[in-house]
């Protein structure tokens, strides 16, 4: 058990797990295949930490991720969750 | 033309060759090591046996009858007299031998790992990436590696040792590859996919030879020298190595010799063998010609820069090309290039015979393929294809002729004439700029010409530079280059989003020359001056005592386009420089240069506010004639009014001199006090330093300021009269510093950013009393470029020179590395039509291009959208811009 979420660090962007029944209304939105987004592990750290909050994170759902952009101000982008 | 039927690659498999299939696929069994006989005939059964392919032209194939251009070449095989190991197999043989049992062949594990470990592979197999079934077959192989007593006939096995190269030991027991083959044999199919085999492809005693592969004499083909004579390939050289020491090891093996000779005989075939593949083996010494040049075999026919796959496949030889030297020439266009008659007579364009131009084609036909020394320029045709393809060429004697006989539908090959679209390039083609479209001027000489204001894209001078030239073939090619690779496309670099061509050296110097102090131009002069350009209206003329004039800035104003309005500081705003504010404020009101002197900050590439407002405001059309009135109108001012420069120029009255001298004496007494003071303890440690690194900068300090009194004392005594502050203050070359270490003090020298210190005991120099700190032990130069440096001073200041030759050295070495392997990184991303950045499984790499969907290019400094332009463009004077 560590005190430190590093959800809350100023440099790890904002991960947001998109629901199951949005992930269509995403993809349709974006007009991608689900397997052409970037990959996200799921032993990556970030995922470790959401799924304190999530409950398992099960390889094949779509993570949204707020940042920073130094061209655009904000960009969102998906990332898809596979295993290991 | 006709075109092939396209299939598409779904899988490779990778495998080893068989004895047997060598064998079979074997045209000849070759026994000899000679190839030719005195008559110049192959010999049979040898190395150049005709079985093995044809490469003279006329000569028949022995086993297929194709012709040198028919024939594919055939293999040939020699028998092994004893087998020997594959150097490209050793680290698969070595884990073999180690996982396998010595005694029954199976591999080191029990029957439930084995399983679990094929269950595993079988959960991988229908995954692209293998990467992890390599991974368990390094895991079994490691595991069964650490086994002693084998699971199945629990024989002990002994601890298995490789000797680079080639020889392996069992417990400091020689292992041959004979007793090495016999193990593997024993290894039963079920257990070779454990070991990374496929066991239909794959056995692994196929990586002992014992029949050996001879490639087709295509491979390795006989080169005849103008002389007659021979010489022959490095492979067959070495082929000739192998089957000589075979003969011999077959010869004592069946002689029944002693073991020792045998085994030597041994050693050496696998020598060859091993050197045949990869000459570059470690630990093994590398085969070498009669001259000492160490042969080229299989591995270096292929591997790195000058090998098959980054010379020949990644990168090739075009037709329609040109190279030669550059050289300078300011009244060509930014967007053309120069090209001599000789290139252009060589260099053709194929056109199609229509109903449209047939009589345009008969005629340049009719002048046939011309001559370099004919006093005008008319493209000729050097070549002239029928219908059917077939091929006429074009001489003096038959170009009437065949000019008559021309139709519809014949294809021409035109020689280059003005206006056609070439690409131009100079090498390194570091970035997109490297390599731009230009217009065709053919020129008399020798030397490809071009303007000036491209030479900083392609990083180009005329200290000996060459360039390529390529010219395009079909009507696509040169629309899509016109559009895209045209010189004034690339004004703007993706970089930075600012223009990367503009005015350079002299051009500033003219037009500041021209626009400085606004000065009257006498009116011959100044007709002189603008007759290098097309002009609209004649400026008006000033009277003054009783001559006429033009101002300087009303001559420059003639080259801008209609409407600029425009405000900016240039490089004189500076109080000191211009009390008035009549030089450092550029303002341009109506296309009218009101105030201001033309300077760096104007017209200079990168930095030039007017050229880049032109460019966006106007387009890159307008911009490349305002650069090209531009760089003509500099030469016209430049070569009218006269520029030089010299070592006198930075002649300093004696008062400035001993001020200068002055200087260097004051701050050399100051670091010797501060060392005092340092001495004596009164110098207490800055925080985060020690009381060394304290003394250290606060003589660095004491040093620079030094510099900067020098360069303040020089620039005060150099004014405005001088050639040398007129190119340091206008951006044209050099700047105040430069001049004042040639006529004032030159400063410290440092390395890394210290100063030196390194050298013999606790000095730098032996001239130096031990533990000397003080300025002139340390670097610290007082003398000028101009007076000369002392021994130690320029000493001291190579040292400080050599640092910046290293630093480039290392620097462009590793920079080209750092590129190479980006390129090849993103070598074929795409952006889609919605503006996505996609691979080539079309996985999204950026949702947006540069999440903003942003063309650098077509920036503005890198953001989309130049705001304050357009609220100026918009609300005109209200908000600061021109009127209306």
């Amino acid at each position: 058990m560590s005190k430190f979420n590093i959800l809350y660090h100023e440099m790890v962007p904002e991960h947001i797990l998109v629901p199951a029944e949005e992930e269509e209304e995403v993809l349709k939105a974006l007009n991608l295949s689900k397997n052409q987004l970037p990959k996200i592990r799921k032993s990556d750290p970030v995922i470790k930490s959401l799924e304190k909050i999530t409950g398992d994170i099960e390889p094949g759902r779509i993570i949204k991720i707020v940042r920073k952009s130094r061209t655009s101000g904000i960009a969102t982008i998906y990332r898809m969750v596979i295993g290991e | 033309m006709k075109t092939g039927v396209s299939k598409g690659i779904s899988e490779i498999k990778f495998g080893l060759l068989s004895p047997d299939e060598i064998r079979r696929m074997s045209a000849v069994k070759v026994i000899t090591p000679d190839t030719y006989d005195d008559d110049g005939y192959p010999i049979e059964k040898g190395l150049m046996d005709p079985a093995m392919g044809v490469i003279e032209p006329g000569l028949k194939c022995k086993t297929c009858g194709g012709k040198v251009d028919q024939c594919p070449g055939h293999f040939g095989n020699i028998e092994l007299a004893m087998p020997v190991l594959h150097i490209g197999f050793i680290k698969e043989i070595y884990s073999i031998l180690g996982s396998t049992c010595s005694n029954c062949g199976r591999i080191k594990l029990t029957e439930d790992r084995i399983k679990e470990y094929k269950k595993k592979i079988e959960e991988v197999k229908n995954k692209l990436h293998e990467i992890d079934y390599d991974d368990i077959v390094s895991d079994a192989e490691s595991e069964a590696g650490d086994v002693v007593i084998c699971p199945h006939c629990h024989f002990e096995n002994k601890k298995i040792s490789l000797d680079k190269p080639t020889t392996f030991r069992e417990e400091g027991k020689k292992l041959t590859p004979k007793e090495i083959r016999e193990r593997f044999e024993k290894i039963p199919n079920d257990d070779l996919i454990l070991m990374g085999l496929d066991p239909a492809v794959a056995r692994p005693e196929w990586m002992i030879l014992t029949v050996f592969p001879v490639p087709p004499v295509n491979v390795r083909p006989t080169i005849t020298l103008e002389t007659g004579e021979r010489s022959e390939d490095d492979l067959t050289h070495k082929l000739v190595d192998v089957i000589r020491i075979n003969q011999r090891l077959r010869e004592n093996r069946d002689q029944g010799s002693p073991q020792l000779i045998i085994e030597d005989l041994w050693d050496l075939l696998q020598y060859h063998i091993t050197t045949y593949f990869d000459n570059q083996t470690p630990g093994t010494p590398p085969a070498r010609h009669r001259s000492g040049r160490s042969l080229k075999t299989l591995v270096q026919r292929l591997k790195g820069k000058e090998g098959r796959f980054r010379s020949n496949l990644s990168g090739k030889r075009v037709n329609f090309s040109a190279r030669t030297v550059i050289s300078p020439e300011p009244f060509l266009s930014i967007n053309q290039v120069g090209v001599p008659v000789k290139a252009a007579r060589e260099l053709t364009v194929t056109e199609t015979v229509t109903e449209n131009n047939t009589e345009r084609m008969k005629e340049m036909i009719g002048r046939g393929p011309g001559n370099e020394d004919s006093a005008v320029y008319y493209p000729g045709v050097n070549y002239v294809y029928r219908k059917d393809g077939s091929r006429i060429k074009v001489s003096d004697k038959n170009s009437k002729d065949v000019a008559d006989k021309i139709e519809v539908g014949w294809q021409v090959e035109r020689q280059l004439q003005d206006g056609d679209i070439v690409l131009f390039n100079r090498q390194p083609s570091l970035h997109r700029m490297s390599m731009m479209a230009h217009e065709v001027k053919v020129l008399p000489f020798r030397t490809f010409r071009f303007n000036l204001a491209v030479c900083t894209p392609y990083n180009a001078d005329f200290d000996g530079d060459e360039m390529n030239l390529h010219v395009l073939q079909s009507q696509e090619a040169r629309a899509e280059a016109e559009i895209l690779m045209k010189v004034q496309e690339n004004f703007l670099s993706p970089r930075f989003g600012g223009p990367i061509m503009g005015a350079i050296h002299d051009h500033i110097t003219a037009a500041f020359l021209l626009t400085y102090k606004n000065p009257m131009i006498p009116i011959d002069l100044g007709i002189h001056i603008m007759s290098y350009i097309d002009i609209k209206e004649v400026p008006p003329i000033v009277e003054f005592e009783g001559k006429k004039y033009f101002a300087g800035r009303d001559i420059f104003s003639t080259i801008l386009p209609e409407h600029v309005n425009i405000e900016f500081k240039g490089k004189m705003n500076d109080k000191i420089l211009d009390p008035e504010g009549t030089e450092g404020i550029v303002r341009i009101e109506d296309s009218k240069l009101v105030n201001g002197a033309i300077d760096e900050n104007a017209i200079g590439q990168s930095k030039g506010v007017l050229l880049d407002y032109v460019i966006r405001k106007y387009g890159n059309a307008v911009g490349a004639k305002f650069l090209n009135d531009l760089t003509r109108l500099a030469a016209g001012i430049i070569s009218y009014i006269g520029f030089s420069t010299g070592i006198d120029d930075e002649d300093v009255p004696h008062e400035a001199k001993a001020q200068l001298r002055e200087v260097g004496r004051e701050s050399v007494t100051k670091v010797e006090k501060l060392i005092e003071n340092y001495r004596n303890g009164l110098i207490g440690p800055e925080p985060g330093k020690t009381l060394e690194d304290t003394l250290e900068s606060m003589i660095m300090k004491v040093l620079s300021q030094a510099r900067e009194k020098s360069s303040e004392i020089a620039s005060h005594y150099l004014g405005m009269e001088n050639s040398t502050v007129i190119m340091a203050r206008s951006g044209a070359r050099a700047n105040m510093m430069n001049l004042a270490q040639m006529a004032g003090i030159i400063g410290q020298q440092s390395i890394r950013g210290q100063r030196q210190h390194r050298g013999y005991t606790n000095r730098t120099l032996p001239h130096f009393k031990k533990d000397d700190i003080g300025a002139y032990a340390r670097g610290f130069v007082t003398s000028s470029y101009k007076e000369g440096l002392n021994p130690t001073e320029y000493f001291f200041h190579a040292t400080g020179g050599r640092e910046g030759l290293v630093d480039t050295a290392v620097r462009t070495s590793r920079s080209g590395y750092m590129q190479r392997r980006l390129i090849n990184a993103l070598e074929d991303l795409k952006v889609s039509e919605e503006k996505r950045v996609l691979d080539t499984e079309n996985s999204v790499i950026q949702l947006v291009y540069g999440e903003d969907g942003t063309d650098p290019s077509r920036s503005y400094a890198g953001e989309s959208i130049d705001v304050e332009f357009l609220v100026k463009e918009t609300f005109k004077k209200k908000y600061g811009g021109g009127k209306k």
